[in-house]
C-alpha cells in the first residue's frame, strides 16, 4: 500500500489539473480560510469587547460549551436538509469549531494584560478606543495567535467534511476512497490532511513567537533617534 | 492650585473611601498624602484626575471645576507614576516616556527627541532609550517611570507610591532626584506614601489620612512631627518622631574638630597607635577611607586596607542634627566624620558637642519641641 501511495505521489498527472493534489489542497486551504474568517469576525470583536470591559465573561464559556458540544457532520448534515446551498453547511460547521478558539484566545489575551499597564494608560490620557488598539491588543497578540493556531488546526482537520456534501477539498480522497474501497487513496488523504495542518501548526507558533511584546524583534529603526542619542550620550563601550 | 471641597467618595459597595475632605494643595508644593493602609490617600489622589470621581462635593484644579472637564483631556495636563511604573512591555523606554506628548499630537520623531530630554532630567542612561521595559531593574523602570510622566512637561503630578517596589538604596537615590526635579521644575507635586520617613524627607506639604478615609492634619513635615494634632498623627509619626525631627536642626554650630590621619598609601610604614588612639585613613584626595586602631594597625600587613574599620555615616557642610547624630553613632570611634561636597575630610564631630547643640536648640524652641528634643536624646543614647 505504501508502495501505491509513492507511486501516486511520484506520478506528475496526480498532481496537476481540477482534481490533482495542487487543486484539492487549495481548495481545502480556502474553505479553511473562509471558516477562519467568518469565524474571526465573529470571535475577534467579541473577545475585544468582553476582555476589555470585564462584562460578560458567561458568554464565553457558554459559547465555548455549546459549539464544542455541537458534531460538526451531525450539524452539517442539518443544514444541508434545510438549505439548497452547498457551501453555506460545511463553513458553518466549521465556523462553529473555529468560534470558541478564537474566541477565548482573544478574550484572554485582552483580560490577561497587566492591569496596572492599562490603568496608567488610561491616567495618561488614552480613550479606550486608544487603550484597547494601541496598549490591549498589541500585548495580546501572542494569546490571540494561540487561539488562531488552535482554531486552524481544528478547522484544517475536520475541513474533510466538505466532501461529504460533494465539495472538494483533501476530503475527497477520503471520501472517493472510502466509497470505492481504495485505502491508499484514504491513506492519501488522511496524510495530506495531517502534512498541511502540521506545516500551519508550524509557521503559526513561529508568528506566536514573532509577536511577543518587547524581544525587539519588530522594531523599526529610526535614524533620527539614533543620532539623537549617539550626539548626547557618549558612545557605547562595545556592548 | 488644587482643591477639594467637602468631598466624599462612597463605593458601590458602600465603602467610604474619603470622608468630607476639603483641601488646598498649593501651586508648586510638595505635598505627600500619608496614612495607614485603606485610609484613602489613593482614592483621594484618583480623584484628581478623574480616574475617579466623587460621590459628593468639588474638585478644583487651576480653578477649573474638573467634573466639567473631559477626562481624557484632563488627564493629559496631569502626569501619573504609580508603584510598579506601569510601562507599556511591548514599546521601547523611549516610546513610553514619549506616550503623552504622541497622544497631545506631537509627531513621534519630535515626541522621541523630547523624550530623550525627559530621560536625561531624570538621569537614564540615554543608551537604554531604545531598550524594553523588561530588560530594564525596577529602579531604572521607575525613572522611566517619572520621565514619562514629566515629558509633557505637565504643571501637576500625581505619584502613587511610585519607589516603595525598589530597595533602599535605590529608593534613596530616587528620593534625592525628586528634590532636586522638584527644585528645579516646581511643579504641583501630589505624592502618596505610608511611609512618614519618605513623607518627611520630600513633603513640604504632609496631610495625614487617618481610617475610613479622614483627613487629621495638614501641616509642614517639621509640625506634623513636633506637634502632632492629635493621637492618630502622634501614634503614626511613632516613637521616633523626636529623633525624626532632628532633620528640621541645622547642625552648623556643631564644632568640627581635626583629627589625627594616616595617608592610605604609606599605611604599612605608619608609626605605631596608643593603644586607645583612633586614626582616621584618607587617600590621596584627602577622602577619609576607614578608621585605625592599633589593633587593626597590627592586621594591616595582613590585610592591607581590609584591616580598616569602616567609616559610618558621613555627615556633610549643611547637615542637620539628625545627620550629625548618626555620623557619631555609626562611627567606631565615637567621632563622626564630617566631609565637604566632594567627599574631602573636613574633620570630625564629637558625641558632646552634639548633645550640647541640641540642649541649645531645645532652650531656643517651643515647649513641646523641647519636651521632643529631650526624648530624641534619651532615645539615641538608648
Ligand atoms: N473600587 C473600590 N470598591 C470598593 N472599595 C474600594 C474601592 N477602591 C478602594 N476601596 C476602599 O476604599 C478605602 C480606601 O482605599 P485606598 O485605595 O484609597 O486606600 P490607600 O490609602 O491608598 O491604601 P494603601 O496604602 O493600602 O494603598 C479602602 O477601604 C478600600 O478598600
Ligand atoms: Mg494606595
Amino acid at each position: 500500500m505504501l508502495a501505491d501511495l509513492a507511486a501516486y505521489l511520484g506520478d506528475g498527472t496526480n498532481w496537476a489539473g481540477s482534481t490533482g493534489i495542487l487543486n484539492r489542497l487549495v481548495e481545502h486551504v480556502g474553505y479553511s480560510a473562509l471558516a477562519l474568517l467568518v469565524g474571526a469576525v465573529i470571535a475577534v470583536p467579541l473577545g475585544l469587547a468582553i476582555g476589555h470591559t470585564g462584562r460578560g465573561e458567561g458568554i464565553i464559556v457558554g459559547l465555548a460549551n455549546t459549539m464544542r458540544a455541537l458534531p460538526s457532520l451531525g450539524l452539517m448534515t442539518f443544514l444541508v436538509l434545510l438549505m439548497s446551498s452547498t457551501l453555506i453547511p460545511p463553513i458553518t460547521a466549521l465556523v462553529a469549531l473555529a468560534v470558541p478558539p478564537l474566541l477565548a484566545g482573544v478574550y484572554a489575551g485582552i483580560a490577561n494584560v497587566d492591569r496596572s499597564v492599562v490603568d496608567a494608560a488610561r491616567a495618561m490620557g488614552m480613550t479606550e478606543w486608544q487603550i484597547l488598539l494601541r496598549v490591549e491588543l498589541p500585548n495580546a497578540l501572542p494569546l490571540i495567535v494561540g487561539g488562531l493556531r488552535g482554531a486552524t488546526l481544528q478547522v484544517v482537520a475536520t475541513a474533510t467534511i466538505a466532501a461529504f456534501v460533494n465539495l472538494g477539498g483533501l476530503g475527497r480522497y477520503i471520501f472517493d476512497g472510502l466509497a470505492l474501497y481504495d485505502y491508499t487513496r484514504v491513506l492519501l488523504g488522511a496524510l495530506l490532511v495531517t502534512a498541511l495542518a502540521l506545516v500551519l501548526d508550524g509557521l503559526l507558533a513561529l508568528v506566536v513567537k514573532l509577536v511577543q511584546p518587547g524581544t525587539g524583534r519588530m522594531t523599526v529603526r529610526d535614524t533620527g533617534l539614533q543620532a539623537a542619542i549617539d550626539d548626547r550620550a557618549p558612545a557605547a563601550p562595545t556592548a | 492650585m488644587i482643591t477639594f471641597d467637602h468631598v466624599t467618595k462612597r463605593f458601590p459597595d458602600g465603602t467610604v473611601g474619603v470622608d468630607d475632605l476639603s483641601l488646598e494643595i498649593e501651586q508648586g508644593s510638595f505635598t505627600v498624602f500619608v496614612g495607614p493602609s485603606g485610609c484613602g490617600k489613593t482614592t483621594s489622589m484618583r480623584m484628581i484626575n478623574r480616574m475617579i470621581d466623587p460621590t459628593e462635593g468639588t474638585i478644583t484644579v487651576g480653578g477649573r471645576d474638573i467634573s466639567t472637564v473631559r477626562p481624557t483631556e484632563l488627564r493629559l495636563g496631569i502626569g501619573y507614576v504609580i508603584q510598579n511604573a506601569g510601562l507599556m512591555p511591548h514599546r521601547t523606554v523611549v516610546d513610553n516616556v514619549a506616550t503623552v506628548l504622541v497622544l497631545q499630537g506631537v509627531t513621534k520623531r519630535k515626541a522621541r527627541i523630547t523624550a530623550l530630554e525627559a530621560m536625561e532630567r531624570v538621569g537614564l542612561d540615554l543608551r537604554m532609550a531604545t531598550r524594553y521595559p523588561a530588560q530594564l531593574s525596577g529602579g531604572q523602570q521607575q525613572r522611566v517611570g517619572v520621565a514619562r510622566a514629566l515629558a509633557a512637561d505637565p504643571p501637576v503630578l500625581l505619584m502613587d507610591e511610585p519607589f516603595s517596589a525598589v530597595d533602599p538604596v535605590v529608593r534613596d537615590d530616587l528620593q534625592r532626584e525628586m528634590l532636586r526635579l522638584q527644585s528645579e521644575l516646581s511643579k504641583t507635586i501630589v505624592f502618596v506614601t505610608h511611609d512618614i520617613d519618605e513623607a518627611i524627607r520630600l513633603g513640604d506639604r504632609v496631610a495625614v489620612f487617618g481610617t475610613g478615609g479622614v483627613l487629621q492634619q495638614l501641616d509642614t513635615a517639621e509640625a506634623v512631627l513636633t506637634r502632632p494634632a492629635n493621637p492618630f498623627v502622634t501614634n503614626l509619626v511613632g516613637r521616633d518622631r523626636g529623633f525624626r525631627s532632628l532633620s528640621f536642626q541645622s547642625a552648623t554650630q556643631v564644632p568640627v574638630h581635626d583629627v589625627e590621619t594616616l595617608p592610605l598609601a604609606g599605611l604599612g610604614s605608619a608609626p605605631a597607635l596608643a593603644p586607645h588612639a583612633w586614626a582616621l585613613v584618607v587617600d590621596g584626595d584627602r577622602r577619609p577611607v576607614g578608621w585605625l586602631n592599633a589593633t587593626r594597625q597590627a592586621l594591616v600587613g595582613e590585610r592591607g586596607e581590609a584591616a580598616l574599620a569602616p567609616l559610618g555615616s558621613l555627615s556633610t557642610p549643611s547637615r542637620t542634627l539628625r545627620q550629625s547624630l548618626d555620623a557619631v553613632l555609626s562611627s567606631p570611634s565615637e567621632r563622626g566624620v564630617v566631609v565637604d561636597d566632594d567627599g574631602a575630610l573636613l574633620g570630625v564631630v564629637e558625641a558632646n558637642d552634639v548633645l550640647a547643640a541640641l540642649s541649645a536648640q531645645r532652650g531656643s524652641t517651643t515647649d513641646d519641641a523641647g519636651v521632643l528634643g529631650a526624648t530624641a536624646t534619651q532615645d539615641a543614647l538608648s
